[in-house]
């Protein structure tokens, strides 16, 4: 089990219902922490716009989940 | 260089922060808050950003641009928070030695911001209704990555 800290944005904060938390989850990959806070949450679900970080650095869903690591979750983004 | 805001955009101060005798062309973009979208009326916009990433990748494609595109100057300013209609929600500002520079650049950086930035904006409609821009139809497929 790892300890990490999921930080929401935008309607994944809306549907998560906080900005951040920290969970205790059996997770390999930045894919497998989305999977649980799916699993946590509901409906949101994951395509093709959608974007993750690590620790304030942008990841790829395969990369590698650390111990105490940030896990930003980033639904596709609108800016301008 | 680029600044998230939550504070209104001063565009004449930053027009004059693109004071050059060196430039001979000088060009901007402002992002306004448009009333209607899709066919549906817009009262306000919300704009939410994970400010730390939004100005890596901004400063990323300010580089971007100026590498394709060399310049003398360029800034970029993107809100955050409840905009109302008409309210400038992104300014872009590029001052070069001639024209097309600044013309090429400002439109790379107003484009690679709109899709590659993690900032995002929820619409809030006439009829009390809001949604996020990009999202809500997205989810509803669930294309799996």
């Amino acid at each position: 089990m790892k300890t990490v800290t999921v930080r929401y944005f935008a309607m994944f904060r809306e549907h998560a219902g906080v900005g951040e938390e920290t969970l205790r989850l059996a997770a390999e990959t930045a894919r497998d922490v989305f999977e649980a806070t799916r699993d946590r949450h509901g409906s949101t679900e994951l395509n093709g716009h959608c974007k993750v970080a690590i620790n304030d650095r942008m990841a790829d869903w395969d990369s590698p989940v650390s111990d105490g690591d940030t896990v930003l979750l980033f639904p596709p983004v609108a800016g301008g | 260089m680029i600044e998230i805001s939550e504070a209104a955009i001063d565009t004449a101060a930053l027009q004059r922060s693109l004071e050059n005798p060196a430039a001979g062309g000088y060009c901007a973009f402002e992002g306004r808050v448009r009333n209607e979208n899709e066919g549906h009326a817009v009262v306000r916009l919300e704009y939410e950003a994970c400010e730390p990433l939004a100005i890596a990748e901004g400063e990323k494609v300010i580089a971007e641009a100026q590498a394709e595109f060399p310049f003398l100057d360029a800034r970029c300013v993107h809100r955050v928070g409840m905009l109302e209609i008409g309210e400038c929600a992104v300014w872009i500002g590029v001052a070069s030695a001639h024209r097309d520079e600044a013309f090429r650049a400002c439109r790379y950086i107003i484009d690679q911001i709109k899709v590659r930035l993690p900032i995002w904006k929820k619409e809030h409609y006439a009829d009390g209704n809001s949604g996020w821009v990009g999202c809500e139809r997205c989810a509803q497929h669930g294309i799996a990555d």
